[in-house]
C-alpha cells in the first residue's frame, strides 16, 4: 500500500509508522519528550472544568438519592451509533461522547445476555421493552444462551457450587485493550484501507479457522465505517488523523467511546495513552498554539468522561466487586527496551487530575513502576499516593522483558502488547475449596453434594500432610481440566454472538491470544498446608461424615513473613497448578496464563468457601490476591512483600496482585515535628552572626 | 550467644533514617506511664535469637533497606549490653548501617570499658530523654534521670551522632519550663543531630488491656500535633539561649 506523509503529522518524526504500517511503538520511540522535571509547571482546574465537575458532582448525589442508578435505556439496544450526541454542558465540554445521549443514563446492552440485561434493569426499577426481549429471546440468540447450550451438567455445578467464579457468561467479558491511539494518528479512513488490504490477503482454503477471520474481518471494518460515523455525530470528522492536542485526545476518545458502547466487559481498559497524547501536545506548545492551561484542560475533560463510563449491572455483580468498577485502566510511564524512561510531562498532567477533580478509582491510574524512573517522578507519585490513595502501581522492570515497552494493563493486572495482543478473560478457580473437595472426596462442604469426582476423602481424625498433599494433586488434576474446558466454551459462544468488532478492528489482524485463568485462595491453601505440615489439624466431621470444621493444635509458618517454610508451599501451588493448565487444549490456541488476583471479590469467594485447615471460619472472606491472611503477616511489610515476590511470574503471568494499606505516619516522619538536620555547631554560629 | 528478642519488624520507617529492620528486644526496668510496649517490659522471656539469625532475617529483606540499616529497640537492648554488642559488632562488619534506641537508663558511668566497645560499633544512637527533672523523672518513669544524662554526655564525648526523643504528654511533660530545660542541657551535647519530638499518643493502650494491665494514664488525651511542635519551638530556644550564655561567658 502507498503510504502519504498526513499534513496533520507535520513536524512528527518519519518512521515505519508512517512510512511502512501501523507502528504505535515507533511513532511514540521517535517522537515522545523525556521530561525529568518535577509538578511545578502544572495547572490548576480552569472554570470550565470546575462547572462541569459541580455539575457531575450534583448528578452523582443524585444517582445516589435514587438508590444508584439515575437512568437506563429499556428500548434502545446499544451500539456504536444507536445514540445522538449527548452532553453535560456543550459550551463548555472541550472533549465530548457520552455512551447514550445524555450522561448518567446507562445504556442497554444485551448482546452478552438478554436475561442479565433484563435484571439489571428489574432490580433498578425498569422494564425492557417487551419487543426487545422478544427479538433477543426468539430471534437473536446471545452469548449467554450459546453458553449454556454447549455447558455440561459438571460444569453449571461446579458454577454453582463456585469452585469455579466469576465466569463471563452472561455479559462482556472485557479485559481487550483496543489500540484507540491509532484513531488519532491514522484516522479511520486509513484504519479501514488497511483491513481491507488484510482482508484481501487472508488465506481463501475455506477451512472454519479461515472463514472466521474472514468474517471477523469484515465485521471490523463495518465497526470503523460505525466509529466514523459516531465522530459525525458529534460533529467532527474522523476519517483523516487527528492534527492538534485536542483533535487527538477527542479522536482517541472516540475508539474509546465506541469499544463501551458495544461491550459491557467486566473490565474496559483504555491501555497507554499519555505519552502518546504528550507528543500532540508537546507540538503544539512548541508551536505556540497552546497553554498549559489548555493542556491540562483539554485532560481533565478527558479524563472527566473516562470517570462517568456506566454500565447496567445487578445487585449480585455490585456484590461481587464492591460497586460496579469499570476497570478503566490507563497505564503510565515505565521504561523503554534502550533504557530511557517514557515519563512525560503528560504523565504528570494525567496524575494531576486527582488534584484538578479530587481523587476518584476511575479511571484506574496505573504507574508503570521501575527503579529508573527520573526521581522526580517518583517522588511526585508517592506525594499522589499519599494524598489520593488512588494510584495502582506495577513492576515494569518484570514485565518489560516479556512485553516489550508498548504493553498496558488490562484490569488490575493483566498485561498485554497493546493492538498486538489479546487475552481471553477467565474468572477463577477457587483452589482453597478445592482442597476441601480433595478431604472430602468431591462433596461440596456446604451443599453437601457431589460436585468433583468421587475420589477416596480423607479418613483419619487427623489430617496427614503427604496424604492431603496427594489426593490435594488428584483433585486439582481435576478442576484444571473442567476449568480450561468451560472457558473454552465462553469463548467460542463470546466470539460467535458477542465479537468486540471495534475493539479487534484497533489491532493487527494476527493477534497473539492469552487465555487467562485465575486462582482464589492462594495464602488460604498455603496456610492451610503449612497447618498440616508444622501443626496438628484435626478434622470435625458432621453427622453424615463429611469434614466441615478444622481445630489447629500448635503453631505453624504462616504466609506473609517471608518464611521459607511456607512461602515455597505457594510457589508450588503455583507452579503446580499452572501445569495443569498448559496440559489442556485452549481455545483459538490461546497460550494460557494465570492471575493471582482478586481484588474485591475475595469477600464472596469467602463466602462461599466452607472452613479450612489454617483455622479460618466458613464465610470469612478470602484474602485479596496473592495478600497473606489478614493479620497474619506479623513481621512488617518488606516481609510481607517479599513472601509475595516469591511467587513466579513466568507461572502466573496475567499478574499477581498485592493489596497494600498504610497510615501516611507510618511511611516516616512528619517534618514539622521532626528535626532531622540539627547542627550544634551552625545553630551556634548563626548566633553569633546574628549578635 | 543468644538474646532475648520479643519481635522484629521489617520495614521501619520512623526509627532512624531511611528505612530499617526492628529489632525489638525484650525485657525492660523501666516503668514509664506513657509506654506503648508494655508487652516488652517482662525479663527473661521472649524468643531465643542468634545474632547471625538476625542478620539473615535482614538480609532477607535487605534489598527494600534504602538508605536503613538495622535499629534495635524494646523493650530496653542495653539490658541484653553483650548481645547488642555481638550484633552491631557483625553488623558494622558487613557495613551495615547500626542505631541503637535507648533509654540510657542502664548505663553505669563507673564502669564504662563495655559501653566504649559498644560506640565502636554504633552509627547512631536514638535517646529518649523522659523528662529532664530528676524528680518528675522519677515519678514519670521509676527512676533518676542521672545515668541517662551522663549517657547522654559520654556518647557526645565519644563522638557518636545522637538523635533526642522526647514524648510530650500533657499534664506532664508539656511545661515550658522543663521543656526550656531541656533545651539547655542538650547545648551540651556536640553530637546531637536531630531533635524528635513525639506528641503522645494513645495507641498503646490497647496492649494493656490484652496484658490486663491498668492504663497509668488513663484518659490523659492525646497530644495535638501543634501543641507538639510548640513543645519543639520551647526546646530550641532553650537550646540556643544556653549556647549564647556560654558565647557571652567565653
Amino acid at each position: 500500500m502507498e503510504r502519504q506523509f498526513y499534513e496533520e503529522w507535520e513536524g512528527f518524526k518519519p518512521g515505519r509508522w508512517s512510512s511502512t504500517s501501523i507502528n504505535l511503538r515507533d511513532f511514540i520511540q521517535k517522537n515522545f519528550t523525556p521530561y525529568d522535571g518535577d509538578e511545578s509547571f502544572l495547572a490548576g482546574p480552569t472554570e470550565a472544568t470546575n462547572k462541569l465537575w459541580e455539575q457531575v458532582m450534583e448528578l452523582s448525589k443524585q444517582e445516589r438519592e435514587a438508590g444508584g442508578v439515575l437512568d437506563m435505556d429499556t428500548k434502545i439496544v446499544s451500539t456504536i451509533t444507536s445514540h445522538g450526541p449527548g452532553y453535560l454542558n456543550k459550551d463548555l465540554e472541550k472533549i465530548v461522547g457520552f455512551q447514550t445521549d445524555k450522561p448518567f443514563k446507562r445504556s442497554l446492552q444485551p448482546f452478552g445476555g438478554i436475561r442479565m440485561a433484563m435484571n439489571a434493569c428489574e432490580q433498578n426499577g425498569y422494564t425492557v421493552d417487551p419487543e426487545v426481549v422478544k427479538i433477543f429471546t426468539d430471534y437473536r440468540k446471545t452469548h449467554n444462551q450459546g453458553v449454556f447450550d454447549a455447558y455440561t451438567p459438571e460444569m453449571k455445578l461446579a458454577r454453582h457450587a463456585a469452585i469455579i467464579t466469576g465466569l463471563p457468561d452472561a455479559y462482556g467479558r472485557g479485559r481487550i485493550i483496543g489500540d484507540y491511539r491509532r484513531v488519532a494518528l491514522y484516522g479511520i479512513d486509513y484504519l479501514i484501507e488497511d483491513k481491507k488490504e488484510q482482508l484481501a490477503t487472508s488465506l481463501v482454503r475455506m477451512t472454519s479457522k479461515n472463514i472466521r477471520l474472514r468474517e471477523e474481518l469484515a465485521e471490523q471494518i463495518r465497526a470503523l465505517g460505525d466509529l466514523k460515523k459516531l465522530g459525525e455525530i458529534y460533529g467532527y470528522d474522523i476519517s483523516r488523523p487527528a492534527k492538534n492536542a485536542k483533535e487527538a485526545i477527542q479522536w482517541l476518545y472516540f475508539g474509546y467511546l465506541a469499544a463501551v458502547k458495544e461491550q459491557n466487559g467486566a473490565a474496559m481498559s483504555l491501555g497507554r495513552t499519555s505519552t502518546f497524547i504528550d507528543i500532540y501536545i508537546q507540538r503544539d506548545i512548541e508551536r505556540g498554539i497552546l497553554t498549559e492551561e489548555e493542556a491540562q484542560e483539554y485532560i481533565d475533560h478527558f479524563i472527566m468522561k473516562l470517570r462517568l463510563v456506566k454500565f447496567a449491572r445487578t445487585p449480585e455483580y455490585n456484590a461481587l466487586f464492591s460497586g460496579d468498577p469499570t476497570w478503566v485502566t490507563e497505564s503510565i510511564g515505565g521504561v523503554s527496551i534502550d533504557g530511557v524512561p517514557m515519563v512525560t510531562k503528560t504523565s504528570f498532567r494525567y496524575l494531576n487530575t486527582l488534584n484538578n477533580l479530587g481523587p476518584a478509582p476511575e479511571p484506574n491510574l496505573t504507574v508503570l513502576w521501575s527503579t529508573k524512573l527520573p526521581t522526580n517522578f517518583k517522588r511526585f507519585c508517592a506525594k499522589m499516593s499519599i494524598k489520593t490513595s488512588a494510584i495502582q502501581y506495577e513492576n515494569d522492570d518484570l514485565m518489560r522483558v516479556t512485553h516489550g515497552d508498548d504493553y498496558a494493563i488490562a484490569c488490575c493486572v493483566s498485561s498485554m502488547r497493546i493492538g498486538k495482543e489479546m487475552q481471553f478473560f477467565g474468572a477463577r478457580a477457587n483452589l482453597a475449596k478445592c482442597l476441601l473437595y480433595a478431604i472430602n472426596g468431591g462433596v461440596d462442604e456446604r451443599l453437601k453434594i457431589q460436585v468433583g469426582p468421587k475420589y477416596r476423602p480423607v479418613t483419619g481424625d487427623y489430617l496427614d500432610y503427604d496424604d492431603v498433599m496427594s489426593k490435594y494433586d488428584d483433585m486439582m488434576e481435576w478442576l484444571a481440566g473442567l476449568y480450561v474446558n468451560t472457558l473454552n466454551v465462553i469463548h467460542y459462544m463470546h466470539d460467535k454472538y458477542c465479537y468486540e468488532k471495534v475493539q479487534m478492528a484497533l489491532h493487527d489482524r494476527d493477534v497473539k491470544r492469552y487465555f487467562a485463568t485465575g486462582i482464589a485462595g492462594l495464602s488460604v491453601v498455603a496456610d492451610s498446608l503449612s497447618a498440616i505440615k508444622y501443626a496438628k489439624v484435626k478434622c470435625i466431621r458432621d453427622e453424615d461424615g463429611i469434614v466441615t470444621d478444622y481445630e489447629v493444635e500448635g503453631d505453624f509458618p504462616k504466609y506473609g513473613n517471608n518464611d521459607d517454610r511456607v512461602d515455597k508451599i505457594a510457589v508450588n501451588i503455583v507452579r503446580s497448578f499452572m501445569d495443569k493448565i498448559r496440559k489442556h487444549h485452549t481455545y483459538r490456541d490461546g497460550v494460557p496464563t494465570m492471575s493471582i488476583l482478586t481484588i474485591t471479590s475475595n469477600v464472596v469467594y469467602g463466602k462461599k468457601t466452607g472452613s479450612t485447615p489454617d483455622g479460618r471460619k466458613i464465610g470469612v472472606p478470602l484474602a485479596p490476591g496473592a495478600n497473606p491472611m489478614h493479620g497474619r503477616d506479623t513481621h512488617g511489610a518488606a516481609a510481607s512483600l517479599s513472601s509475595v515476590a516469591k511467587l513466579p511470574f513466568r507461572h502466573a503471568q496475567d499478574g499477581i496482585s498485592n493489596t497494600f494499606s498504610i497510615i501516611p505516619d507510618a511511611l516516616g516522619k512528619d517534618d514539622q515535628v521532626f528535626m532531622g538536620d540539627l547542627d550544634i555547631e551552625s545553630i551556634a554560629k548563626e548566633l553569633n552572626d546574628g549578635v | 550467644m543468644e538474646g532475648f528478642i520479643h519481635s522484629t519488624e521489617s520495614f521501619g520507617t520512623v526509627d532512624g533514617p531511611g528505612i530499617r529492620f526492628v529489632i525489638f528486644f525484650q525485657g525492660c526496668p523501666m516503668r514509664c506511664l506513657y509506654c506503648h510496649n508494655p508487652d516488652t517490659w517482662r525479663i527473661g522471656a521472649g524468643e531465643r535469637r542468634t545474632a547471625e539469625s538476625l542478620l539473615e532475617e535482614y538480609d532477607s529483606v535487605k534489598e527494600f533497606m534504602r538508605g536503613g540499616g538495622i535499629t534495635c529497640t524494646g523493650g530496653e537492648p542495653l539490658l541484653q549490653l553483650d548481645f547488642v554488642t555481638e550484633l552491631f559488632e557483625k553488623a558494622y562488619g558487613r557495613n551495615i548501617h547500626t542505631c541503637l534506641d535507648t533509654s540510657g537508663i542502664v548505663f553505669t558511668p563507673d564502669d564504662t570499658e563495655k559501653f566504649e566497645r559498644l560506640c565502636g560499633v554504633t552509627d547512631l544512637v536514638m535517646l529518649d530523654i523522659k523528662h529532664i527533672d530528676r524528680e518528675k523523672h522519677k515519678k514519670l518513669t521509676g527512676h533518676y534521670n542521672d545515668n541517662i544524662l551522663a549517657f547522654a554526655k559520654f556518647l557526645s564525648d565519644r563522638g557518636v551522632p545522637i538523635w533526642i526523643r522526647h514524648v510530650v504528654v500533657p499534664g506532664i511533660t508539656d511545661r515550658d519550663e522543663f521543656l526550656f530545660r531541656l533545651g539547655e542541657f542538650l547545648a551540651e551535647l556536640k553530637t546531637l543531630k536531630a531533635l524528635d519530638v513525639l506528641p503522645y499518643h494513645t495507641m498503646g493502650k490497647v496492649k494493656y488491656e490484652q496484658l490486663g494491665i491498668e492504663y497509668p494514664l488513663g484518659d490523659t488525651p492525646p497530644l495535638e500535633k501543634c501543641e507538639a511542635v510548640r513543645a519543639r519551638d520551647v526546646i530550641m530556644r532553650g537550646l540556643k539561649s544556653e549556647l549564647l550564655k556560654r558565647k557571652n561567658k567565653g
